[in-house]
């Protein structure tokens, strides 16, 4: 009982009890939050996993403002029927370029871990414009706006910039090259080979169909790229993850 | 009544020591079940610790006792799953296409397996009944664009449409004719196109109009029945997948329509495509 009485101690001396409170909540804080810096085996080691690239970028950023992630996750669990609706399970290498990342908590709508590719553009069009005109039973909104808003690369090299200063590995002709590749990406008559060799497998084309660039140009040409850049070839399961 | 309302003395239970006022504080003890229960959930979070991954090192976190993993329990499940079918699916993929529909057992399992395949991978186009949509085919009718037999379904499914993805996707493009045509061509051209539908055996007739013989012709054939090994559809039926009114028939001829489909080879197993490819087959039209 005398160790329990010195709690007194404490108790008559706020500012005692407020050192020695912080002191604790920081052994909590140290605990959980220090091993993340010296793990070796968060982030597997796998191909393929790059960069967004500029017009993609410039897509995810809508995707967030829209709210996207509100409805939609981006993380499939490893569960055998999430892998037999949208395929392999996450890896947290895919998010590992991701600021902030997309994985969501919630599902209202299917998760879009891996949709890219599985639909064609002009469907995404199609869906975003009206859902229900492909999916009626769909609830959700209407996104036909983004067809008629109009995007430019003015700062689309800062936005890389940015991207690099917080740790996503942007080389110099990324940067260099990031106004170029922004338009060509959506340009069928564009020489892609370039952009093609600085992000391997984006997906390029005159992604809404129209002759102007617009938001729904970057949203889709990020939503075709979501999912595909590993290749799982090349990835070993780990049960200890 | 006010004067009895004393307060119950309650001289056995310790005071704290505390005294404000002449207001002392009592010191109860917390009920005993509250108390067991807090130090058995103590227990439990050690158990749980020893038990299960809990610790993060370097290069992995403990293991626990139990060595539970939410991967090897995953793999586990899915090797326990194509074991469960594994004769099914082996004669699925290994029989040729034309004569799997012969075995009726293989097929209801093919068809229950491809409707769930359909419903998650197809129907976000071609609807859950597999009525299609302005712009995607409906796949119950008899009216093909490239092929019905089970083997064209089957390599279409595959191999996708205009995708750039897979080198063997079906490929055709038709022209936009806005720039060789002029507009009343252009117009002359679609009434035309919509009269042919509506005529009755149009199919066995040669189309009399030269504008159509010079530039439609040498992809949907010349009396307009179209052209599978093309993806040129049938003009001389009531199936439109781009709408038969004027304008949008104008449309299509102006600036050419071309849909794309995905190559879900590279997505789904080879026992999941066969199965589709069988679902789609039996919906109504297959040849």
């Amino acid at each position: 009982m005398s160790l329990l009485l010195k709690h007194r101690i404490l108790e008559k001396s706020p500012t005692l009890l407020l050192i020695c409170s912080l002191l604790v909540v920081s052994i909590g804080g140290i605990v959980e939050i220090a091993p993340l810096f010296w793990l070796e085996n968060t982030i597997e080691k796998v191909e393929g996993v790059r960069p967004y690239s500029p017009l993609e970028l410039t897509g995810r950023d809508i995707y967030v403002r829209e709210g996207c992630y509100v409805c939609h996750s981006q993380m499939i669990r490893p569960m055998r029927d999430e892998i037999e609706r949208y395929g392999h399970y996450s890896l947290a290498a895919e998010s590992m370029y991701d600021h902030p990342f997309q994985w969501g908590s919630k599902r209202t709508g299917p998760d879009l871990a891996r949709v890219g590719g599985r639909y064609s553009n002009r469907w995404h069009v199609d869906h975003m414009q009206d859902p229900q005109s492909v999916v009626p039973e769909s609830i959700m909104p209407k996104y036909a706006f983004l067809l008629l808003k109009r995007i430019d690369a003015d700062h689309i090299r800062d936005l890389l910039a940015t991207h690099r200063l917080v740790g996503v590995p942007y080389t110099d002709a990324q940067l260099e090259y990031a106004v170029a590749d922004f338009y060509d990406q959506a340009n069928p008559d564009a020489n892609i080979n370039g952009l093609l060799a600085r992000y391997p497998g984006a997906s390029v084309g005159n992604f809404d169909g129209q002759g102007k660039l617009t938001e729904m140009d970057a949203l889709i040409a990020y939503l075709q790229v979501l999912g595909t850049m590993v290749d799982f070839s090349t990835f070993t399961p780990d049960d200890s993850r | 009544m006010s004067e009895k309302s004393e307060k119950t003395p309650v001289a056995e239970v310790e005071t704290t020591g505390h005294r404000w006022d002449g207001i002392e504080e009592l010191n109860t003890p917390l009920p005993r079940w509250w108390l067991w229960t807090f130090y058995a959930t103590i227990f439990w979070g050690l158990v749980y610790v020893v038990a299960y991954p809990a610790v993060p090192f370097k290069e992995s976190s403990s293991k626990g006792f139990l060595g539970w993993s939410t991967r090897a329990n995953l793999a586990k499940e899915l090797k326990h799953q194509t074991k469960k079918y594994a004769h099914l699916d082996q004669i699925l993929i290994t029989t040729d296409l034309g004569k799997l529909l012969n075995d009726r057992e293989l097929v209801q399992y093919a068809l229950a397996r491809g409707s769930s395949v359909f419903i998650s991978h197809c129907s976000q186009c071609h609807g859950a009944g597999a009525g299609g949509a302005f712009g995607y085919p409906n796949l119950l009718d008899d009216d093909w664009l490239w092929g019905g037999s089970i083997e064209n379904i089957a390599y279409t499914i595959n191999h996708g449409i205009r995708n750039t993805t897979d080198p063997d996707s079906q490929i055709s493009e038709m022209p936009a004719f806005d720039q060789t045509l002029k507009h009343d061509e252009i117009v002359t051209l679609a009434q035309y196109v919509i009269s042919l539908a509506k005529l009755e055996n149009a199919g066995e007739k040669t189309p009399e109009n030269e504008l159509f013989l010079e530039n439609c012709s040498g992809c949907h054939s010349e009396n307009a029945t179209g052209d599978e090994t093309l993806g040129a559809p049938d003009l001389t039926d009531a199936i439109w997948l781009y709408g038969s009114d004027i304008v949008s028939v104008k449309k299509t001829i102006s600036s050419g329509r071309y849909g794309v489909m995905p190559a879900w080879g590279q997505r789904l197993s080879p026992a999941d495509l066969r199965s589709v490819s069988v679902y789609v087959h039996g919906l109504g039209g297959g040849e």
